[in-house]
């Protein structure tokens, strides 16, 4: 009824968003935040010579017979100082859907609360969820909106797996900063450890993996990019932290319990320790 | 130079609260039960598409009577008026107060100003973690706003259902034992309602993120066993 234009982007008081059939933005939560004035910042042109940018690196997904498994490291970069130990990468995109983001970490952060909210407005708006493809197609937007932020240094790159319930499978798809949408048969990665955990996946995989051993791989890739990238956080014993991993399924979207991934790394360890004729005690690793 | 006829502010609105309350009066009624866990909506629809009830935030749901591109263009707005608070604040911030006090702006000033009132009445109702936390905002026509408890009725034949609901609704119920009256309460005593002429959803008191959940035939008829 009231025109929203105009209005300045901020914590504005939230009233209540009616609007003219002609110009209704439909169930897209982008083009109700564009038509209530908060369209996103244009970023000044040389954002990321003045500043430090914050960077997350390793993700991982791999597909498998129940599903896709999806895990990341925890480590955020700014240059070459370590800026966040615990920083969550890998999310619940909605009940049967996951995104991992690896790049700069403000912005992917925002891009994956934008994309959870985007699937979760549609679904209250229409009735009926987005296809899984419907949704890899909206992340595959935003990437692309992201473009001109991506051309200063500040480059998101997602990947994105889920369960596809119409095809009763995992599928996964991979991204490249034009918003270019690459659905993937066996595995994706993406992030400055990419090289050697996608090397590790590779070399590991197999088909009529069960769920353990796929598990069991991925922890293995993390491990060995934490082991060879410095920007990639490996297990952290001392402090208690360790990668990210979670399993989507016919059951939707689950996190590995933190005790199953601190346990699977410290036999990474171990088994390294004794190679190297050392004791078992698992240390931190990864530097 | 033509003088409109004078018509007295009194029977100005006596004549729009009419025609919204005959809009209104078209349509099948609807009741929502605080019980133990939850709260119970149920409406009487017998069409699987076209939704009286539905979900607004993690623990808000909405549900309207009366005519159904009206209360569903609400329903869109209060899903946005939410999805942007929760956005620009946090998940916590969003509630059913302000929400309700939205909509009673809104219908009153379509009640005042425009050419026609909205025939609509609509609920947002919005779970606690305890029964006395619940809330049920019960909106009408001309923007004003109830806040009742354990039980609402919205629609037509709201009086004759509130008389049949208040002997058989207690607090702590059991979703089963609500549905039960819910469902009786609607129906009256002259006919049945099968679960093909009924939409019920259910705000769960407990769980994480969003509670609302529709429940399908299967489900209803395995409450009601």
């Amino acid at each position: 009824m009231e025109s929203h234009r105009g209005r300045i982007a901020s914590l504005e008081p939230v009233t209540l968003p009616l609007f003219h059939p002609t110009e209704d933005p439909g169930p897209s939560f982008a083009s109700l935040l564009r038509s209530v004035g908060q369209g996103p910042v244009d970023l000044p042109a040389d954002a990321s010579d003045k500043l430090e940018i914050t960077h997350g690196t390793t993700v991982v997904a791999v597909k498998y017979a129940d599903g896709v498994v999806i895990a990341g490291d925890r480590r955020a970069t700014s240059g070459n100082l370590i800026s966040h130990r615990t920083m969550k990468k890998v999310f619940a995109a909605d009940r049967w859907s996951g995104v991992a983001i690896a790049g700069a970490a403000g912005p992917a952060i925002e891009m994956v609360k934008l994309f959870q909210l985007q699937l979760e407005h549609y679904e209250k708006v229409e009735g009926h969820t987005l296809s899984l493809e419907g949704k890899a197609n909206q992340l595959s937007g935003m990437v692309r909106n992201h473009l001109p932020a991506a051309m200063q240094g500040m480059a998101v790159v997602p990947i994105f797996a889920g369960y596809d319930r119409k095809r009763d499978k995992g599928r996964l798809w991979a991204f490249d900063v034009t918003g270019g949408r690459y659905e993937e048969e066996d595995h994706v990665v993406s992030g400055s450890g990419s090289l050697h955990a996608g090397t590790v996946i590779k070399l590991g995989q197999r088909a009529g993996m069960t769920r353990d051993e796929v598990v069991e791989l991925v922890i293995q890739s993390l491990f060995q990019a934490a082991d060879a990238d410095s920007a990639t956080g490996g297990p952290d014993s001392m402090r208690g932290i360790f990668p990210i991993v979670a399993t989507i399924t016919a059951d939707g979207f689950t996190e590995l319990a933190e005790a199953e991934v601190s346990e699977r790394f410290d036999a990474v360890v171990d088994a390294i320790a004794v190679r190297h004729g050392g004791s078992t005690t698992s240390d931190s690793v990864g530097d | 130079m033509n003088m409109p006829f004078y018509v007295a502010p009194e029977q100005l609105m006596k004549d729009r609260a009419d025609y919204a309350q005959k809009g209104i009066a078209r349509g099948r009624s609807l009741v929502a039960i605080e019980c133990a866990d939850g709260i119970l909506i149920c409406a009487e629809n017998p069409s699987r598409n076209l939704r009286k009830v539905s979900e607004i935030y993690d623990r808000i749901a909405f549900a309207g009577v009366g005519k159904y591109n009206e209360y569903d263009q609400l329903r869109i707005a209060g899903v946005r008026h939410a999805d942007l608070k929760g956005f620009n604040y946090s998940r916590d911030d969003v509630d059913a107060q302000a929400l309700a006090n939205q909509y009673a702006q809104i219908l009153g000033q379509v009640f005042t100003h425009d050419a026609k009132p909205m025939e609509v009445e609509i609920l947002v109702a919005e779970v606690g973690t305890e029964q006395s936390g619940d809330r049920l905002f019960h909106i009408r026509y001309d923007g004003s706003v109830s806040d009742e408890t354990l039980v609402t009725v919205l629609g037509g034949d709201a009086e004759a259902i509130r008389g049949r609901l208040d002997g058989a609704v207690q607090a702590d119920m059991g979703l089963g034992a609500a549905l039960r009256a819910a469902i009786d309460a609607l129906a009256g005593p002259d006919r049945g309602l099968t679960v093909d002429e009924i939409e019920v959803a259910v705000l769960d008191r407990d769980g994480d993120g969003r509670r609302f959940r529709r429940l399908e035939n299967g489900d209803i008829t395995s409450l009601l066993a």
